[in-house]
């Protein structure tokens, strides 16, 4: 498809979407650094990263209404259609997510204290720091996919999330483990259990933007819709 | 450019329950030719809106439904143009009885320089679908109420039609339209000259007339193909390049010229 966008007769048109797509990867890339440090933070234990994510959980709303704002002045102002509609559609869904992806970040951060301050730090460290990397990383395809307009990386996204899924699974099967071994670590397995289940959270809103890539590229709408599904009809 | 052959349309232009079907249209004024080998179908009960920049054939392709183009010297047509399965071009349709069957509304409002009953009566009475004052009262009341026009005017029938508002003067044309009782309602840009207030209130009652009449609709706002019709045509120097369903043309048209010409690339 055509992602030019520098052929409107009307230039400020032009300028309009180009400003919202680059502020919703603006937003795309502190949402990444989020993920990234809040999940380093567990790892490595840095109060000072920890207060900085949450910090910052703010700028990520801000942009979030921003750049929703930005959207609603454009389908006003232009009745954008066809692939300016996709585009203007799909910023606004995927500002969502990143916020809410910024949200699980801030969540990561807050149970870090925990998490750093208990003896048991070491349980499911291996898992978190791979679904952490692995999440990161689909959120990266995901931005890449949707700046390149590339539906094939946009469902690589997608296979990744389920190999995430899978790899919560057999964590909360380590953590039960754990738990039925030695009662005491009970409130730091519920504590990673809250971890994990962000990690995964993130993953489920990385593919949702993978989703939007779609819809922008193509006009189909593939949320709701399994792996197979959206591989088949990606397919044409 | 190049010539798209007709099968080059892209997307859905022929339907099941077809009232008007053109095929292989070509329209020419003198040598200069304005349609090119454009086959189309108009469902019954549907609103198809033609959208293009100007110049593309629009209007002279929604002229050929109604043969108003006869009225032009030096435009010719040909191909086939059927209604309900009748070839209209055939020598042995009187086009009289044609415009009623398919009316027209224009883009500017206009209304004979006669009272507001007069107006609608007129069609009627040249028909002679009325016999006596009260079924002629009937029908002008009945247009009225389906133009949406009689409460504003029901005690002022005797009133010339162009002391009016614009949009009333449009409303009032339309119920001359149905007053002949057609099957299907042609109309080339019938708000571009109304203000927002009056051009919704067109809109509105276009789509209730769908109920009993096939329209096909000439707009340049794409909006406007939106709101009111289920199927849009994109026509293009002459061609017919995409026809889909409205929701489908606005959000994704299968041609580059369609995308181009929605989004604002050119117009
Ligand atoms: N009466 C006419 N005589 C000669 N050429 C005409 C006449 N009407 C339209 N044309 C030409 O035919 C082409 C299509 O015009 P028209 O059907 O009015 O386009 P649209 O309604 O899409 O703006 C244009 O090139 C126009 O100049
Ligand atoms: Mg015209």
């Amino acid at each position: 498809m055509d992602m030019n966008f520098n052929q409107h007769i009307s230039a400020q048109f032009n300028a309009d979407l180009e400003t919202i797509r680059n502020k919703m990867m603006t937003m795309g890339g502190l949402v990444e650094r989020q993920i990234a440090a809040a999940i380093d933070a567990i790892c490595d234990g840095d109060s000072a990263v920890v207060e900085e994510v949450i910090r910052r959980e703010d700028e990520v709303d801000r942009l979030e209404v921003a750049i929703d704002n930005a959207c609603t002045q454009v389908l006003v102002l232009r009745q954008p259609a066809a692939s300016d509609l996709r585009m203007v559609i799909a910023v606004s869904r995927v500002v969502r997510d990143l916020e809410r992806m910024g949200d699980e970040a801030c969540k990561i951060a807050i149970h870090a204290r925990e998490y750093t301050q208990s003896s048991h730090s070491q349980i499911c460290q291996q898992a978190i720091r791979s679904m952490g990397a692995e999440v990161v990383k689909m959120l990266t395809g995901a931005l890449d996919a949707f700046a390149r307009a590339d539906v094939s990386d946009a469902v690589d996204v997608v296979r990744n999330d389920k190999l995430v899924d899978q790899q919560y699974a057999s964590a909360l099967r380590e953590l039960i483990t754990y738990m039925m071994e030695d009662p005491r670590s009970i409130s730091q397995a519920i504590n990673i259990l809250w971890i994990l289940r962000a990690i995964e959270r993130i993953g489920d809103h990385a593919r949702n933007i993978s989703e939007q890539v779609i819809y922008l590229v193509s006009g189909t709408d593939v949320r709701h819709s399994s792996l197979s599904e959206i591989e088949e009809r990606t397919q044409q | 450019m190049t010539i798209l052959k007709n099968h080059d349309t892209k997307g859905v232009a022929f339907v099941d329950d077809a009232k008007l079907t053109a095929r292989h249209v070509n329209v020419f004024y003198g040598d200069k030719q304005a349609i090119f080998d454009v086959s189309l179908d108009v469902g019954a009960n549907e609103v198809i809106a033609l959208i293009g920049p100007s110049g593309c054939g629009k209007s002279t392709f929604l002229r050929c439904l109604n043969r108003m183009n006869d009225t032009i010297d030096r435009c010719q047509v040909q191909g086939d143009i059927l209604l309900d399965g009748e070839p209209i071009y055939d020598g042995s349709m009187d086009v009289v009885p044609l415009r009623a069957r398919v009316g027209m509304v224009f883009q500017k409002p206009n209304p004979f320089p006669k009272s507001i009953y007069d107006n609608v009566a007129y069609g009627p009475r040249l028909h002679g679908l009325a016999t006596t004052r009260v079924e002629l009262d009937a029908i002008v009341e009945y247009s009225l109420q389906r133009a949406g026009l009689w409460n504003e005017v029901k005690d002022r029938l005797d009133a010339p039609g162009t002391g009016l508002s614009g949009g009333q003067q449009q409303r009032l044309c339309i119920a001359r339209t149905i007053a002949v009782d057609p099957e299907v309602i042609l109309m080339d840009e019938p708000c571009s000259a109304l203000d927002p207030i009056a051009t919704a209130k067109i809109e509105e009652l276009i789509d209730e007339l769908r109920e009993n009449y096939t329209i096909a609709i000439v707009t340049h706002s794409m909006q406007q193909a939106a709101r009111v019709s289920q199927r849009t045509a994109y026509f293009h120097m002459g061609q017919l390049v995409e026809v889909n369903p409205t929701e489908q043309m606005f959000t994704t048209p299968e041609h580059t010229l369609t995308e181009a010409y929605i989004t604002g690339r050119f117009g």
